[in-house]
């Protein structure tokens, strides 16, 4: 049976060496140095010492090895936390407490109010009537709300543990999975079957709450358990500088397996016609017969000694580098919420400079646009529409009415006040309706003071609305609601609930109220309700949904409202059929669907709300700002078009002057085709747009992608309604697929998880809806308006960063290594090194890596503030431009010939050379003491130039690697390591030899200057002919006026208003109402010339928030 | 963790406003202009111009002279003797006449040249016991194995020095002779400080005597195949320049990075005349013992004499790059004013 221990540490003490150093050897860089090292220790072809390649390979392991080791030392920690935990089993009729590692599948256990349950169990009994309990799924899911469980009503009288311990039910159910909201299995007991469901079990991490104690069978335990099914490894993201990165190394182990080539030619060609003469002198090894042998061996040791073009230091260095990026994130203030007290958060540390080259923004619009914070705005209740939004009437208060009203809550239109107070039976039963029809936790902690917990926040909008107007929800029970109608305490039975989900897009409830009427009250979205209706009263359903149709312009959230009433046969015709499909095991979700639907139909209309989800804060300017960034936004919402098409005016994506708006909604292949043809046309040939696609046709959809595809992309802005979250991963693998451009999704709730995970990069807010997007996500903030920041600082830093890194980097190791290829030529292809091993050793670990990694992590080119004034600076990213196959050639070929000249410079100066003591200068040691400083000192000046931000860590690092080169030399060079190990340090007094020449410094001058001024030049010439926007933006005195974001000034008119109030108060200028009061006349203004509806429902909503700010 | 423990409120979980966390570090920003490229360029070509002219002032003081003796002259027979390995212990020498049209001013030294021999191959250059020669008494009986085949003889003895940099010393000697007026004069040589101190004191250290002679401390050992002599006989003249710190052993242990390479062999003495003030016009012969064979591997082998300035012997490579460089500059730094001034748009046509 499968115990309850969990293991999610990797090693123990004795496996983490071997199960460590096995996994890192699958990296095909540690294998390929594994390989190199192996060939060094082969004595004929060891051109290198063995240390050359150990040193950095240790060092890269261990570093590896130190993290894993700290991480699983974490997990055991954790495990060993989690698996001691106590629990209290049933063992033997009596309750014994056990850790949680010990209780198995079968046990029975005991939870008490606020403990963790320890796996998953069948819920039996609890102490509360009906077998009800609550839990928190937070850990599991992240809402925060609380949920009820109930057991079977068998098992509910089991209450003591006498009883229990005769209980010997026997569950079948489905293998473990990882649906977290899915359970079918069947009790067998006393030889009758009870069906299972999801309601009745509890989840391994959730909290009991609001229960006394229940008892609950183990079904799942450890890693069986939905929680740690769920723990599954997420897809790991690479970067395209990743794969270009990957690319670029395997050509440089061709371009390695070349020169090696060339130079075992050369060594066949030399050992034929010198070497063979030479043998005199030097005799052959003794497997080496013929100088093609000779040659294939030579192949080798050139292999080991070019090795360095491919440092193993990359690796480690562009994760250190990203790393600091990451952390970068995590600090920024200016990406901090202090309303919610969340920071940003790099979830993911491989993917910063991605962020740079993001081309395709895949947004949700609810809570991720907006806020969620849903607001009881309007109503239509009978065919009346209550609901206004000026000043002429002040906040309605509900006080004298209504003790329990909820004082946090807003509304303007007394009408419906009066409406309820003269007891329209209508407006009524609208609000009765809104009391029972949902699935809304109270809690009731003194008399009065009642908190609701939604599930959703619409729900809860509702709720607290028909509070207000009277119609109190207090407690349910699960067969009872009670509510307090007009100060009266009333007790609905409640017979059934038919649950809400995506694809009926509606709930219902059937209620039996004191009086014995039964009756069905439904709410969904009027598309769904409207055909459900009975077809008498016409007129009514006509104005409703003109009503309708106008909240939805206004950016509202619409629901229709409905009820039937049910006769008692009726009633006990349907629960029969009800009950048989509830104990269907097979397709049993489906036949539920069927009887819900059977039931919900011929209801009658009464009427419709508007619930208002504010725009989050910044987000028209952010999206602004993005679409001047080059960055093409989609939205892709379940909401209808016209709220997705309103929302998208108010937050700026469309525009004034986007002329046509193209809507595609037909409904069939061929319609689909016509219009996408049409639009494409247009598209051509005028300056537009936008397109709506109503994804409403799977099938039409996949048929007419390529359509699509160039349809969209030619327009500036797209919106996709009604789209399910499927969808919105299938939009992105579209775009992934087709355009190859780095795409990045934006959502906050469960049903952008998809999304968030096939894109490029996955941006999740941390908002009301739960944390399970930030879980799957890469990146989390609280704030749409951050994604500005995100992208235009950060990814664009991070990107710039990178490439100028890789850029340094193959340089310094091409020039670096490419002097063995040359001395080549000179020391008979005898794979001679032309640095003492120590230098080569240290080159990439110690000399040059501090620099760059330097500049890796702190390089600006321009200030933060003016990246997000000029968008523009963004698109070299998007274009790739500054690290590609182009610019590695560059930079490869300035390696190269910065290493042409660090050869041939000091050859034909030191080879006739001699010191001024008439000592010749030409010996080998001194020539590679020349090279190495030479070298050194190019490659740090070639960096100097290469920084453009010079923190004081640069020049630390600059200046202390220099310091560090001359250091580690003498020390190397020195006597006292030459007395203990003479055959290692071998060049003792070569430093102090060569480095007091003057003929050797001015080599070392020489070649810097041979080496740095074409650089210079071409630097120069670039900058001067075709300066890039960083260049002239970077200027000090730079005042060039951007028209782009003059456009964008102007037009963010309208909402400047509505952010105006805040930043005021936050900095406390008195003259706040001045401004505000300003720029609303301003807006009127502008009034005066705008025809279009929207813009008056835009200024409506400017209105109010300048009113709110006037007013208050 | 104290530290977070200790914040609380609505801010507590707010980054740190520290310049650092905020990227906003004072900095400095360097930037590529007109007025700082422009005069740095023209700076760097006079630098370089003026560093070229006086380095090539210097130059023209220096004299430098080269003999091939390879096969010239008498050195003919030698040379064709030296083909057969059989003749390798017969003694040959032969004199080669020269004149020195200038007379050398100053220091004058006398390298022995070679061409096209390798001294720079990895497995000549390992061919070595560095222990051995720092005087380590183990390394002396049993030489490391990167010696081989010149780490033991035939017969097992451990070879003093080993490997095939030492056994493939060069071994000829010169002796200089002026032809004054008055007739012949050996022109005097000083054969010691050829090396670097740290090499002549440090790196190379004769076995520790204790109260032995060098033949005793070199008992068991035996001396390179193609040496003539043991180690501790290979200078007659000076006992303390003999073993594992002789000054020709030292320079030869040197190994020179490129095939083409002098060494020194010696300097004037300048204490007697006609010698005071360098080596005087006039006719010279240079007679040397012939024993180097270069036929195997296409070698040549010369005699060079050369005087020093304060940067070391002759060299015109270096100024002249000095002045190729800075005329290069120079050109650069014009095309690259003229397009500034032309066609640059250094922030005035961006609006555009």
């Amino acid at each position: 049976i499968q115990s309850n221990c969990i293991v999610t540490s990797k090693y123990n003490i004795i496996t983490f060496l071997p199960v460590n150093l096995f996994e890192q050897f699958q990296e095909v860089a540690n294998t390929y140095f594994l390989f190199l090292l192996i060939l060094q220790l082969i004595p004929q072809i060891s051109s290198l010492s063995w240390f050359t390649t150990i040193v950095p390979l240790a060092l890269v392991l261990s570093i590896t090895a130190v993290k894993d080791a700290t991480d699983d030392y974490f997990r055991h920690k954790s495990d060993n936390q989690v698996n001691n935990r106590e629990s209290q089993v049933l063992i033997r009729g009596s309750l014994q407490n056990e850790k949680w590692m010990n209780v198995r599948v079968g046990d029975i256990i005991k939870l008490e109010n606020n403990q963790f349950v320890a796996a998953d169990v069948l819920l039996l009994s609890t102490s509360e009537p009906h077998g009800l309990c609550y839990i928190e799924t937070a850990e599991l899911d992240g809402e925060t709300n609380m949920k009820v469980r109930q057991s079977i009503s068998v098992t509910a009288e089991l209450c003591d543990p006498n009883h229990l311990a005769s209980f010997d039910g026997e569950v079948m159910c489905e293998p473990p999975n990882n649906k977290l909201d899915r359970f079918c299995g069947t009790l067998y007991w006393r030889e009758k079957k009870y069906p299972l469901t999801n309601q009745n079990m509890l989840l391994r991490g959730c909290v009991l709450r609001n229960t006394e104690a229940c008892y609950g069978l183990v079904i799942f335990a450890g890693p069986d358990t939905k929680l740690m099914q769920n723990s599954g490894r997420t897809k790991f993201k690479r970067t395209s500088i990743d794969r270009l990165m990957n690319t670029l190394v395997l050509w440089i182990f061709g371009f390695l397996v070349c020169m090696g080539g060339i130079l075992a030619v050369g060594n066949a060609i030399w050992e034929k016609e010198v070497g063979f003469l030479f043998q005199s002198f030097l005799p052959w090894d003794p497997p080496v017969d013929n100088f093609l042998f000779s040659a294939f061996l030579s192949f080798w040791s050139y292999v080991i000694i070019l090795n360095t073009v491919v440092p193993i230091s990359l690796y480690v260095s562009v994760e250190v580098i990203r790393l600091g990026h990451s952390y970068f994130i995590n600090w920024d203030q200016q990406m901090f919420c202090s309303q919610c007290n969340t920071a940003a958060e790099a979830r993911t540390t491989t993917l910063n400079e991605e962020l740079g080259q993001v081309e395709y923004i895949f947004s949700d619009k609810t809570g991720t646009l907006t806020q969620n914070i849903m607001t009881f705005n309007k109503c239509s209740i009978n065919g009346q529409s209550y609901g206004i939004h000026f000043c002429l009437s002040f906040r309605l208060n509900f006080t004298p009415l209504n003790p329990l009203a909820d004082p946090n809550f807003c509304f303007y239109d007394e009408k419906l006040l009066e409406s309820v107070k003269v007891g329209d039976p209508h407006t009524h039963e609208f609000f009765r309706l809104l009391s029972l029809c949902h699935t809304v936790m109270s809690e009731e902690k003194s008399e009065g003071e009642l908190v609701y917990k939604a599930q959703s926040p619409d729900e809860g909008a509702l709720v607290t609305a028909a509070r207000n107007f009277g119609f109190v929800f207090r407690s349910r029970t699960p067969g009872t609601i009670t509510t307090t109608e007009m100060g009266q305490t009333v007790t609905y039975s409640l017979l059934a609930i038919l649950d809400f989900n995506n694809i009926r897009k509606r709930m219902s409830v059937i209620v039996r109220n004191p009086e014995g009427r039964i009756r069905l009250y439904c709410k969904g979205a009027d598309t769904v309700l409207v055909e459900r209706l009975q077809p008498c009263n016409q007129e009514l359903i006509s104005i409703t949904s003109d009503h309708l149709n106008e909240y939805a312009a206004d950016g509202l959230r619409t629901l229709a409202l409905a009820y039937r009433d049910l006769s008692e046969e009726e009633w006990e015709a349907w629960s029969e059929s009800h009950r048989f499909a509830d104990k269907a095991t097979d397709c049993r979700e489906d036949r539920l669907a069927a009887t819900y639907d059977k039931i919900e139909q011929e209801m009658l209309l009464l009427g419709a709300t508007a619930i208002e989800d504010k725009l989050q804060e910044g987000v028209p300017e952010t999206i602004a700002l993005l679409s001047l960034a080059n960055i093409k936004i989609w939205v892709l919402t379940g909401d209808k078009q016209e709220t997705a098409v309103n929302i998208g005016y108010s937050c700026k994506m469309l525009t004034d002057d986007m002329t046509e708006v193209f809507i595609i909604s037909g409904h069939t292949v061929q319609s689909v085709r016509h219009e996408l043809r049409s639009v494409f046309f247009k598209c051509r040939f005028s300056q537009i747009s936008c397109v709506k696609y109503t994804l409403e046709h799977q099938r039409t959809y996949i048929l007419e992608i390529k359509k699509f595809l160039s349809t969209a992309c030619a327009c500036k802005a797209v919106i996709c309604c009604r789209v399910t979250p499927l969808q919105k991963a299938q939009v992105v693998e579209l775009i992934k697929k087709h355009k190859k451009a780095v795409t990045l999704a934006v959502g906050d709730g469960a049903n952008d998880v998809s999304m968030i995970k096939s894109a490029h990069i996955g941006v999740g807010i941390s908002g009301q809806e739960g944390i399970q997007a930030v879980l799957a996500s890469d990146y989390s903030f609280a704030q749409f308006r951050f994604l500005q920041r995100l992208l235009l600082v950060h990814g664009r830093w991070s990107y710039l960063r990178m490439c100028r890194f890789l850029c340094y980097f193959f340089y310094k190791n091409f020039a670096f290594t490419m002097v063995h290829f040359w001395f080549g030529f000179f020391c008979g292809f005898s794979a001679q090194t032309v640095y003492d091993q120590f230098f080569i050793t240290l080159y990439n670990i110690v000399y040059t890596s501090l620099p760059v990694l330097a500049m890796g992590m702190f390089d600006q080119d321009v200030p933060d503030q003016r990246s997000l004034e000029y968008p523009k600076l963004y698109e070299p990213g998007q274009l790739n431009l500054l690290f590609n196959k182009r610019e590695f050639f560059i930079c490869i070929t300035q390696g190269i010939y910065t290493s042409v000249v660090l050869f041939f410079v000091p050859y034909a100066v030191l080879s006739d050379a001699t010191q001024s003591n008439g000592v010749p200068l030409a010996d080998y040691q001194s020539f590679a003491v020349t090279t190495a400083t030479a070298l050194v000192i190019v490659v740090s000046v070639q960096i100097a130039l290469d920084t453009g931000f010079w923190t004081v860590f640069n020049h630390v690092f600059v200046w202390g690697s220099l310091g560090s080169f001359f250091t580690i030399m003498f020390a190397l060079h020195s006597q006292t390591l030459f007395r203990n190990l003479p055959n290692q340090f071998h060049f003792v007094g070569s430093a102090q030899n060569t480095l007091l020449q003057p003929v050797v410094w001015l080599t070392i001058a020489l070649a810097t200057a041979i080496c740095i001024v074409p650089v210079l030049a071409f630097r120069f010439l670039k900058l001067d002919l075709k300066p890039q926007l960083s260049d002239t933006v970077r200027k000090p005195k730079f005042s060039f006026y951007d028209p782009s974001v003059s456009a964008l000034l102007s037009s963010q008119s309208y909402c400047i208003t509505a952010t105006f109030e805040r930043r005021n108060s936050i900095f406390g200028v008195p003259t706040g109402k001045k401004i505000a009061r300003k720029s609303y006349q301003r807006v009127q203004m502008q009034m005066g010339n705008q025809k279009k509806d929207w813009k008056e429902n835009l200024c409506a909503t400017c209105y109010r928030s300048f009113r709110k700010n006037v007013c208050d | 963790m104290g530290k977070e423990k200790s914040k609380s409120g609505p801010l507590a979980r707010r980054p740190d406003n520290s310049a650092f966390k905020q990227q906003r570090l004072p900095a400095w920003t360097p930037m590529l202009t007109a007025s700082t490229v422009l005069p740095s360029f023209y700076l760097l070509a006079l630098i370089c111009m003026l560093l070229g002219v006086w380095l090539l002032l210097t130059v023209q003081n220096t004299q430098e002279m080269k003999v091939d003796y390879t096969e010239a002259g008498s050195c003919n027979l030698c040379f064709e003797m030296r083909k057969n390995v059989s003749n390798a212990g017969q003694k040959c020498t032969c004199m080669i006449m020269f004149s020195i049209e200038k007379a050398f001013k100053g220091d004058v030294f006398i390298y022995y040249g070679l061409r096209n021999f390798h001294q720079n191959l990895r497995r000549y250059m390992d061919s070595r016991d560095d222990g051995q020669m720092l005087g380590r008494k183990s390394n002396l009986k049993s030489p490391s194995s990167y010696c081989k085949p010149f780490d033991v003889d035939e017969k097992g003895v451990p070879i003093a020095p080993c490997g095939a940099v030492a056994n493939s010393m060069f071994n000829d000697s010169f002796i200089l002779t002026y032809y004054t007026i008055n007739g012949p004069t050996v022109v005097p040589l000083l054969r010691k400080g050829l090396t670097w101190y740290t090499d002549k004191n440090v790196k190379y250290r004769n076995p520790k005597m204790d109260n032995l002679t060098l033949p005793e401390v070199f008992e068991g050992t035996t001396r390179p195949p193609y040496w003539q002599k043991p180690v501790y006989q290979l200078d007659p003249f000076d006992p303390n320049n003999n073993g594992f710190i002789n000054d020709d052993l030292l320079v030869w242990m040197r190994e020179a990075a490129f095939p083409n390479f002098k060494k020194l062999y010696g300097f004037l003495y300048r204490a007697n005349k006609p010698f005071t003030k360098g080596l005087p016009a006039g006719n010279y012969s240079v007679a040397i013992s012939y024993n180097f064979p270069v036929q195997y591997f296409k070698g040549r082998k010369e005699v060079v004499l050369t005087t020093v300035s304060w940067f070391g012997g002759q060299n015109h490579f270096l100024p002249i790059a000095y002045l190729v460089t800075s005329g290069l500059i120079l050109l650069t730094a014009v095309v690259l004013t003229v397009v500034w001034w032309k066609f640059g748009k250094d922030g005035k046509n961006m609006a555009d």
